[in-house]
């Protein structure tokens, strides 16, 4: 078996070749981590591999199924997990040096879901520190190049994740989505990516960036891929009080559905035109009318609210991250720098002022600031009431259509280096995306094909707990346009025009 | 709305981040145009209309969720004390405080 | 009342605030256990730790108890309320932010009755809610454990996440004395609700004083200081006392009194100003995001409070009516820690001053000797209530009472069992009376003379003698009658 039919196979395949025993579960392991091995170099999507950890638990899978027993949907898929989870034992920096070298004592809840659904770890992926931003140039240790240009941005803040799916690095990752890390970098690297209902996966373990919008969520390749990771990762959890109890959607059986028919599709007409790229706004028409096509009712719907996504995102994320990151004081854990006797306040701003980049600075003040007595009501408060604004414009929307549609970002990837200082040029990138997360309503984003080379994605979002209705959508409109196509759309790293594989 | 320099150094000081001159030259201006840029959520409404707009702190409804008052497994002192950055006699060793609480 | 050296007439303002650790077995926010005097950073978790990436769970008896508490207290309970985050930098705080409520606590608007000197006062309770206690920092390198001094400090977060409930009067309390019965009356409250067990010396009931003073008449308010973390009822009342007299100091010699947060010193019985920082603290609150408001049914608040005991106040007016104690002794046999055991004792059969009087002394004293509390000694109220009953029936006296209590005491046994194998009863030999009545008489002509010249009050020492010849086995009464009828002054 070579490894090129490992390596860019989808996760649905190997795991079914894997059951059957055509495949071993270390022989597939393996050939990621050579894949790893052969362009990471170049990409930088990992900060840690665990290449034996990751081996041990497929040869742990391979003898389960050698003694007949039953084996997880996903048993023996490699997965990239981005930086942000608590590993136990493994390092878990969050892409900052304030956490260089710590080993958290304990699991994130996903990771105990992934490790019960028999999928194999393959190390952590690089992200902006702390999930604040939206290129991973924030990162601490380094960016991740986009591997459809890798003079590009592979988006943020979960961008190691979704470069390591484009690459062939994995077929899964899990990134989290706070205001778009997980959709944007999916769009941009030409993947799925979804953030599910708040809620819907645990947050216990998540380093936290804005616990109130903070969600974690999957990476893969194709839409079914999404759905069995999603599947594998949400449910409740008593360890985290915003996990819905007594809710699954049935989001594999609606990927593999591939029906449209009837479906009533909502345009959002505040999500397009000013700062959106013309050949970004193309891609996304050509794509509705396919749905169109294959039988969905389109109208143009209004959220007239949605103008304030981003200021009120940029004032609630920032505060809560005020709050969040507090706790990164270097008494307890972590870096820290000084000495007893420069007393502890001291020493807790030195090591914060040294251990955190400009980004996280720049939210933290922010935060402060906008929480800050004589503020709070013209900044904070005034950003909650938007939000409550944004959530009755999904309402009234979703009385009319069953889901709404956008461009996931506004233009493609962008160079490497051109709004690292500009942060509110940085911010626009998630102009799209931040409505969803406000009002804690599912969102997923589909790569509907290039502008000039470079993927452009297309935003499908839902009401809460609806999460199988942006499946049902996405999965008919994938079969179309690889059909259309002749073949998936696969990165310069998966297609045969970079390096041997 | 603007920020002085004394304004951005007063923030980070409430932030316990120890900024040098030098980066608080450069990131007054950028907090000041980010502020103008946030300040955007004040034309959401009138001040009437917002007045009628109760403020949302979770985005979806649900409350409680308590759990029992039952004891479980704590961790082992050994793996709590071994992330330390200093410690001594099974607690966290920290620098002198020169200011009581609160 | 404080009239000062220049004659102006001040009223101190005074409200409390009180920290009372709640009774549960698990934390606030997860499920370490809360059990004291535990080695060092052995009852933590990713969640008191406030490690990176962990959640707060809310406790539900916690919830409970604070419902109870506040129902006891006269309290509205909120409808829909929600936590907070109080946010400040300080290393025994391991998220560096506190998770408390502020605006929209889970009780509010309720009062709390208590006496002084037979005067009834109202002090009205603003607000009851919950929070989240710190850890325990140690101060290495100064003198005496202090922060002044220290090189470093060590850290124990075992009581980090200990449940609290803080309960907040208005302004309304007038002196230091009404506020040290307001904290009696209301650990008396808080004991017999169950919610904690009010320990004080470990830290499980604590005050902050806010305390100003105005010109009486006068309406508006002066400038107040927070005297904090005072730990028993005599420090509450000492330290409002100096900070009254301390202001009114200040405010005679024309100067201001400035906001701020002062420590009491126990024992040099002052107030003194804290090293806090210059600027007011902004605590920048907001809602706890990382956990769902609370919003209590109608059916489960009514739940708990059909499920609430009889509350001091109403215990005491009911004790009063059925056996007649006057406030102050209610007052002594609280004071005490007997009041229970008394009523254990009447329930029992035993007559209540007598039952009230075995306790208050003899039993009192006999605990303190062995440093425990009356509730602790192996000693029930049937016991007490024997012991009575066998005094009433002139089976004992009561110097033999006391050896037969001492001997339930050290384990020989019920009363009658004691008794029975000490050999302690009434003696009604009164061949051997009269024979010790002789010889005390002979013994001590000079006071033998002064009762035969009709000084009765004068025969003790001859009772003394006669008791002390009969080694405690004859009744005083018995034997004070005997020697008046031989000195012919009966």
């Amino acid at each position: 078996m070579s490894e090129s039919v490992i390596v860019g196979a989808t996760a649905a395949d190997l795991a079914s070749r894997i059951a059957s025993g055509e495949l071993s579960a270390v022989e597939v392991t393996q050939a990621h981590l050579d894949q790893i091995a052969a362009t990471d170099g170049e990409l930088h999507s990992f900060l840690h591999v665990s290449a034996e950890p990751a081996l041990a638990a497929a040869a742990e899978i391979d003898a389960a199924r050698g003694r007949g027993e039953p084996l997880g949907p996903l048993a023996g898929v490699p997965l990239a997990l981005k930086d942000v989870f608590a590993t136990r034992g493994v390092p878990t920096t969050c892409g900052s040096k304030i956490l260089e070298g710590w080993r958290p004592p304990y699991n994130a809840t996903v990771v105990d879901r992934l490790k019960a659904a028999g999928v194999v770890v393959l190390g952590k992926t690089n992200m902006d520190e702390f999930a604040m931003g939206s290129s991973t140039e924030n990162s601490a240790y380094g960016p991740t190049r986009n591997p459809w240009d890798t003079s590009r941005i592979p988006g943020g803040s979960s961008g190691g994740s979704a470069a390591a799916v484009a690459a062939g690095q994995a077929p899964l990752a899990v990134g989290t989505d706070t205001g778009g890390s997980i959709r944007q970098p999916a769009a941009v690297c030409g993947i799925v990516g979804v953030k599910p209902t708040y809620g819907g996966v645990s947050r216990y373990g998540l380093v936290a960036f804005s616990s109130s919008l903070d969600q974690g969520g999957p990476f893969a390749r194709t839409v079914l891929d999404a759905a069995l990771l999603h599947e594998a990762i949400a449910g409740y959890d008593r360890m985290d009080s915003t996990s819905i109890a007594g809710f699954s959607a049935p989001v594999v059986e609606a990927a593999s559905r591939r029906d449209v028919t009837g479906v009533r599709i909502g345009v959002v007409r505040e999500l397009g035109g000013d700062g959106y790229e013309p050949a970004v706004e193309a891609r996304f028409r050509e794509s509705v009318a396919v749905l169109e096509e294959l039988g969905a009712v389109v109208t143009e719907v209004s959220c007239r609210s949605f103008a304030f996504a981003l200021p009120a995102y940029y004032l609630i994320a920032p505060s809560e991250c005020s709050s969040n990151l507090a706790r990164f004081d270097g008494m307890r854990y972590g870096l820290r720098i000084g000495a007893d006797d420069d007393g502890v306040e001291q020493v807790m701003s030195t090591t914060r002022d040294a251990g955190f980049g400009a980004e996280v600075k720049r939210r933290i003040m922010i935060g402060t600031y906008a929480l800050s007595s004589g503020y709070y009501d013209a900044y904070y408060a005034q950003a909650q009431k938007v939000r409550t604004l944004i959530s009755r414009d999904f309402e009234a929307a979703f009385e009319q259509v069953d889901v709404l549609l956008s461009p996931t970002t506004p233009t493609v990837a962008f160079p490497l280096g051109e709004r690292v200082d500009n942060p509110t040029a940085m911010y626009a990138t998630d102009l799209a995306t931040v409505p969803a997360n406000l009002a804690g309503v599912p969102a997923l984003s589909m790569p509907c094909g290039l502008a000039e080379g470079l993927p452009v994605g297309l935003q499908i979002m839902a009401p809460a707990l609806a999460d199988e209705r942006m499946y049902r959508v996405a999965g008919a409109l994938e079969a179309e346009l690889d059909t259309r196509r002749g073949r998936p759309l696969l990165s310069p790293y998966l297609n045969g025009s970079v390096g041997a594989r | 709305m603007s920020l002085t320099r004394q304004e951005v150094a007063h923030l980070a000081r409430l932030s316990r981040l120890a900024l040098s001159d030098d980066e608080l030259d450069h990131l007054a201006p950028q907090l000041d145009v980010i502020l103008a840029s946030v300040a955007r959520v004040a034309e959401a409404g009138t001040p009437e209309e917002m007045a009628k707009v109760p403020p949302t702190s979770h985005a979806v409804a649900m409350t409680n969720g308590f759990r029992p008052d039952e004891v479980g497994p704590c961790l082992p002192r050994d793996e709590v004390l071994a992330a330390a950055p200093e410690a001594e006699g099974g607690r966290f060793r920290v620098p002198r405080i020169l200011e009581e609480e609160g | 009342m404080t009239v000062t050296a220049l004659g102006t007439d001040y009223e101190a303002v005074i409200g409390l605030e009180t920290h009372v650790e709640l009774g549960t077995v698990s934390k606030m926010f997860c499920a370490c256990p809360t059990a004291f005097g535990a080695e060092p950073n052995t009852q933590v978790c990713p969640v008191c730790l406030g490690l990176p990436g962990a959640l707060p769970v809310v406790n539900e008896t916690a919830i409970a108890l604070t419902v109870r508490i506040g129902l006891a207290l006269n309290c509205e309970i909120a409808p829909w309320c929600r936590f907070a985050r109080k946010n400040y930098f300080y290393p025994d705080m391991p998220k560096d932010f506190q998770i408390s409520q502020y605006d929209e606590p889970l009780c509010v608007g309720g009062y709390l009755d208590v006496e002084v000197n037979g005067e009834k006062h109202r002090v009205g309770i603003t607000r009851v809610h919950m929070e989240e206690d710190t850890g325990k920092s140690l101060h290495v390198g100064g003198g005496d454990g202090r922060i002044h001094g220290a090189t470093h400090s060590l850290l124990d977060y075992n009581r980090a996440g200990v449940p609290l409930v803080e309960i907040v009067t208005e302004p309304d309390i007038r002196s230091a004395e009404v506020a040290a019965a307001y904290v009696t009356e209301l650990r008396e409250l808080l004991r017999a609700l169950g919610v904690s067990e009010v320990r004080m010396e470990q830290g499980q009931l604590r005050c902050d004083a806010n305390v100003s003073l105005r010109v009486r008449g006068t309406e508006a308010f002066g400038t107040r200081t927070e005297t904090k973390n005072l730990n028993s009822i005599r420090s509450v009342e000492r330290a409002i006392l100096h900070e009254i007299g301390r202001q009114a100091g200040r405010l005679d010699a024309g100067e201001r009194i400035v906001q701020e947060t002062r420590h009491f010193d126990e024992a040099r019985g002052i107030t003194q100003a804290g090293r806090t920082k210059e600027e007011a603290t902004d605590y920048r609150y907001f809602p706890e995001p990382d956990l769902l408001p609370v919003a209590l049914e109608k059916s489960y608040i009514d739940e708990i409070r059909d499920a609430l005991p009889e509350l001091p106040a109403a215990r005491r007016a009911r004790l009063c009516q059925h056996f007649g104690f006057s406030p102050l002794e209610l007052e002594q046999m609280m004071g005490a820690g007997v009041l229970d055991l008394v009523e254990d004792t009447i329930a029992a059969g035993g007559e209540p001053d007598s039952a009230r009087a075995w306790w208050l002394n003899e039993i009192a004293r006999s605990a303190s000797e062995r440093g425990v509390e009356p509730g602790r000694l192996p000693l029930t109220g049937v016991d007490v209530a024997r012991v009575i009953e066998l005094v009433s029936a002139g089976t004992l006296t009561n110097a033999l009472a006391r050896q037969v209590l001492a001997g339930v005491l050290d384990g020989e046994g019920s009363p009658d069992q004691v008794m029975e194998a000490r050999g302690l009863a009434v003696v009604e030999d009164a061949d051997a009376l009269a024979a010790a009545c002789d010889a005390a008489i002979a013994d001590a002509p000079e006071i033998a003379q002064k009762v035969r010249d009709g000084k009765a009050a004068a025969v003790g020492p001859l009772v003394g003698a006669v008791m002390k010849a009969m080694k405690g086995s004859a009744d005083a009464a018995k034997v004070r009658a005997a020697l008046l009828e031989r000195l012919g002054a009966g």
